[in-house]
């Protein structure tokens, strides 16, 4: 009896599941919260860009009166969400050169918000101290000379330089091969490993070769002089096997959901009008990073002391 | 007791070997091997010569590789070109991912809903009913209460309800799951070993290499990671029930068939009440297997404690971590105390009815939490934002002067940063550089040979295709680099493991004192811990090796020492009074009857310290695990799903080799 009782509530249940599927599902598009005015954007897990958002986010709540979300996730994660309008905007990448092709040519979801202002630039770097004390160290011919300084239990007899999380583009192991250079990619994984072992390398002041980048607010905290390698020309990062040259200057983009963009009001045209410095950034950067301030307070502090900045940005009435 | 075991025809008794005396066991064994010794001589004699003829030394050759990254980036394509359109999404998959939004929403609402004290008074209500209430309870209950109290005081008290909720659904779902494979793979051994790989599958496959497949189907935030999640916790409550299910005492089922019940009223009323002590230990294991997603969840934006943390990675702020860690841990610690006090008292009697016991108690909970949710009108829902400590500050300072002082600090013995060197230089580069240094036919000869001596022809040629499929896949060398860390912290967590389980077995006191460490160390997010590894042991696959160590121990710990205990006291007594000391007893009758119990250890610490691999590539662990993170940030499916499949071909050539095929032997 009681059997045939449980398998009648779950004949029911299966077929009260099923008559629910026959229904279209709602795609995820247009979900309002609470009625209100709201933008949505993604943070991603490096400071410079937390600074942009948070910057973006304050301006919008306390000037524009919208509610602001925002989501953490990976960069490609982070445009597809942007494609499906999940998100509404990125306010800084660093070239997906794939995802731009596939959503803001082909679907046509999404489209550039302009430039941020910010230039990004990837080298290799070594410590000041060490620079200052091997001059010839900051070309690239030299550097074989200083390999065995390099020398890790990873690297084995050639020398170490320094790699950092999967997200960056990086052409190293090429650069490395096409120079005749003896070094050894190590690939720490992330920028959590990468920046701990800076600062550990820093204060005991041991020589180092890394893969970095600028605008980053560890700058202000380690001194690093950056390795010239041979000068970038247009196209010789084409082949990724055959490189052998420096990495380009990247203006940083902003890019909006596509509807966003059109439907989107003062905040869409705010977030297009947002463009600001590379020590603006790093200004709020190191509050968040260097200082440990919350992004909020952060922003909230450098928004009341650059009014003339940001009010260039608002939208006209 | 004894006696019906072995009246009961072989076939049908359980996996716990049949007490054979352990001098033939032993003989048999050897018997075999030194046959099958001679004979894997005399095959290597041809084998190897033959070998260096046709192929000679060295890599994979790369004729015999496939790509397989083009049709998994069309299959990407076609998902994203499609999902908005396609029957399959409109009429099916996007129902299981609004559903798992909705479900998810309401129980943070509700929870939202209840205020603070509301949710203190039901989580601690809640505990102390599930340990019987009364004076028995009190513990459980103020652990509770300390887990909710510090949550908020850490400032955390919104991400955990937010992480709370998440889990709420996914244990649950994972719960249900597991169940019902456990139930299938239980009363079937054909299903079981049918089962098995596609459970190892599950665990080890790492999430990062099936997230972004999930995210395009299912949508960033809580569908992806909540689907993850569940696929991920699902296995432990599976093999658990199922191990109950097997090892119930035959002589009840016996006595319950002559009985005259029916094979489903034995399950409902032998079998599953027999398996329930096991079964809660499941859950226990879903649970913290589930908590260990939240930071994997945060990478797609599901919110909570995981962003918490995850935001705290990037200025490199380990006290802030560790604040929005912390409440993860307690999370755990306030679950598993109230399912371990439930399941402490499956079996004693409850004394009579009285006010504490049965329907009323639970009135007596609804009570309780109706109360404190008038109480809250008066007080607000927020936590009050002045009972909010900062515990960023002192903790970075304590870990900078730690890190400074055991990195190289330590007299004589050196400090971590030259253990990490040595270990690296001595232990690791020789390991890996020899297997990347056999040429590659005779790795899978020797793991040919390895399976047939431990297991079967089956086993042997499972594991050989498994190791040849790597190859295929074209990334022979990164796996044989992923195989030596793989092997090394293997080999540290079986021993430290072990040893902890029998020490935990004898003494009751170290296992209570132990547990809120392994709680900790298997609930804490790698994520919090790999700043100060780092810094102590530098961006080396040391650093990797010991991230999987921490995470790997306290599943072998735990089914360890729940393997040990469960042996017969009958066994034991009857060794005792043949004058076997201690460590007779040990050697000679608990771990040979715990075997089972042993092997699933094994079997956990392989699949542990796999899916482990991937963090290791967060600090430095390069190969494999480098490489499926990349696959995730980079949104190249088809480095990401090479390198996870070939983690997975490596966790069933590990499995393998390293599970003597009970059956044949006994």
């Amino acid at each position: 009896m009681r059997t045939l009782r449980i398998a009648t509530a779950v004949v029911s249940a299966v077929g009260v599941l099923t008559l629910s599927a026959c229904g279209a599902a709602d795609t995820g598009k247009k979900k309002e919260v609470g009625g209100a005015k709201s933008v949505t954007l993604t943070v991603p897990s490096w400071v410079g860009a937390q600074a942009n958002t948070a910057v973006a986010a304050h301006i919008l709540e306390k000037e524009l009166g919208y509610k602001v979300n925002t989501k953490q996730m990976g960069e490609v994660l982070a445009w597809d969400a942007l494609s499906k309008g999940d998100i509404d905007a990125i306010m800084e990448d660093w070239g997906h050169p794939k995802e731009e092709k596939q959503y803001v040519e082909t679907k046509k979801t999404v489209v550039n918000g302009g430039d941020l202002g910010v230039t990004g630039h990837i080298g290799w770097f070594v410590p000041k101290y060490f620079a200052d004390e091997h001059p010839d160290v900051t070309d690239y011919k030299n550097l074989n000379k200083y390999a065995k300084e390099f020398k890790t239990a990873e690297s084995g007899d050639k020398g170490e330089i320094l790699e950092g999380s999967p997200d960056y583009v990086t052409n190293d192991d090429a650069i490395i091969k096409n120079l005749k250079l003896d070094l050894k990619t190590n690939y720490s994984g992330s920028e959590a490993a990468q920046i701990t072992a800076i600062k550990k390398y820093a204060k005991e002041k041991k020589p180092f070769l890394t893969y970095w980048w600028t605008p980053q607010w560890l700058n202000a905290q380690v001194d690093m002089v950056e390795v010239k390698l041979p000068a970038y020309k247009e196209g010789c990062d084409a082949d990724p096997k055959k490189v052998s040259c420096a990495y380009p200057n990247t203006p940083l983009q902003k890019f909006l959901n596509a509807d966003f963009a059109k439907n989107g009001g003062e905040a869409a045209e705010f977030l297009k009008n947002f463009k600001w410095t590379t020590e603006q950034q790093n200004e709020v950067a190191l509050m968040i990073a260097g200082e440990k301030m919350s992004p909020e307070a952060a922003a909230e502090k450098w928004v009341k002391a650059n009014e003339s900045t940001w009010k260039a940005w608002l939208p006209k009435k | 007791m004894t006696a019906t075991v072995t009246a009961v025809p072989p076939e049908k008794t359980t996996p716990t070997p049949a007490p054979t005396p352990p001098g033939t066991l032993r003989t048999l064994l050897r018997h075999r091997v030194k046959g099958r010794l001679l004979l894997l001589g005399v095959a290597a004699l041809v084998l190897i010569p033959l070998g260096v003829a046709l192929w000679g030394s060295g890599s994979w050759p790369a004729e015999l590789t496939v790509d397989v990254s083009g049709p998994l980036d069309d299959a990407n394509q076609w998902v994203i070109d499609n999902r908005e359109t396609h029957p399959l999404f409109l009429y099916f998959l996007l129902h299981l991912s609004n559903t798992a939004t909705d479900s998810v929403d309401a129980v943070y609402r509700l929870l939202d809903a209840m205020g603070w004290l509301g949710v203190l008074a039901a989580g601690v209500l809640f505990a102390w009913r599930a340990a019987g209430l009364g004076r028995r309870g009190v513990k459980v209950a103020l652990t509770a209460f300390g887990a909710f109290a510090v949550c908020g005081l850490l400032g955390m008290w919104d991400a955990t309800l937010l992480t709370i909720a998440l889990m709420v659904v996914a244990v649950a779902l994972a719960a249900l799951i597991g169940v019902l494979i456990g139930l299938v793979a239980g009363l079937s051994d054909r299903v079981d070993r049918a089962l098995r790989p596609l459970l190892d599958t599950m665990q080890v496959l790492p999430a990062f290499a099936y997230l972004l497949p999930f995210v395009l189907v299912f949508g960033t935030g809580t569908p992806a990671a909540l689907f993850c999640t569940v696929i991920y916790a699902a296995p432990p409550m599976a093999r658990l029930t199922a191990l109950g299910l097997r090892g119930a005492d035959p002589a009840v089922l016996e006595a319950s068939a002559s009985l005259g019940a029916s094979g489903w009223q034995r399950l409902r009323t032998a079998r599953l009440p027999l398996a329930r002590k096991q079964m809660l230990l499941g859950l226990n294991q879903t649970i913290m297997m589930a908590l260990s997603m939240v930071v994997i969840a945060a990478l797609v934006g599901a919110g909570g404690l995981g962003e918490e943390v995850y935001s705290a990675l990037s200025t490199v702020d380990v006290g802030k971590a560790l604040a929005a860690g912390i409440p993860i841990v307690l999370i755990a610690v306030w679950l598993d105390r109230t399912t371990a006090a439930a399941g402490d008292r499956i079996g004693q009697s409850t004394p009579g009815g009285g006010l504490l016991h049965g329907r009323s108690a639970w009135v007596l909970v609804f009570a309780g939490v109706i109360a404190a949710e008038l109480g809250r009108l008066a007080i607000g829902k927020a936590w009050p934002e002045a009972w909010t400590y900062d515990i960023s500050t002192p903790v970075n300072k304590a870990q900078d002067w730690i890190t400074e002082n055991l990195a190289s600090g330590i007299p004589v013995l050196g400090g971590t940063e030259v253990w990490s060197e040595n270990f690296t230089l001595w232990i690791l580069n020789p390991l890996r550089d020899g297997l990347i240094w056999l040429p590659w036919w005779s790795v899978l000869l020797l793991v040919a040979a390895i399976a047939w001596l431990v297991g079967t022809w089956g086993t042997a040629l499972t594991a050989t295709l498994a190791m040849a499929a790597i190859g295929v896949l074209g990334v022979w060398g990164k796996s044989l680099d992923t195989l030596s860390q793989v092997l090394a912290a293997l080999v540290l967590t079986l021993v430290l493991g072990v040893l902890a389980g029998v020490l935990c077995a004898r003494a009751g006191r170290l296992e209570r004192w132990l547990r809120p460490l392994l709680d900790a160390m298997q609930t804490m997010p790698q994520f919090v811990y790999l700043i100060p590894v780092v810094a102590l042991f530098g961006v080396t696959r040391a650093s990797a090796i010991i991230a999987a160590v921490v995470y790997a121990l306290p599943a072998v710990v735990r089914i360890t020492t729940q393997g040990l205990r469960a042996v017969d006291p009958a066994a034991l007594e009857a060794s005792r009074s043949l004058g076997a000391s201690t460590r007779q007893q040990l050697l000679q009758v608990q771990l040979p009857l715990a075997r089972p119990a042993l092997q699933l250890a094994v079997n956990q610490g392989v699949v542990l310290v796999l899916a482990v691999v991937v963090v290791g590539g967060l600090v430095g662990g390069g190969a494999l695990g480098y490489d499926v993170v990349k696959g995730l940030s980079r949104g190249e499916m088809g480095v990401g799903m090479t390198a996870g499949v070939a983690i997975v071909c490596l966790g069933l050539v590990l499995d393998r080799i390293t599970q003597p095929a009970t059956r044949k032997t006994d």
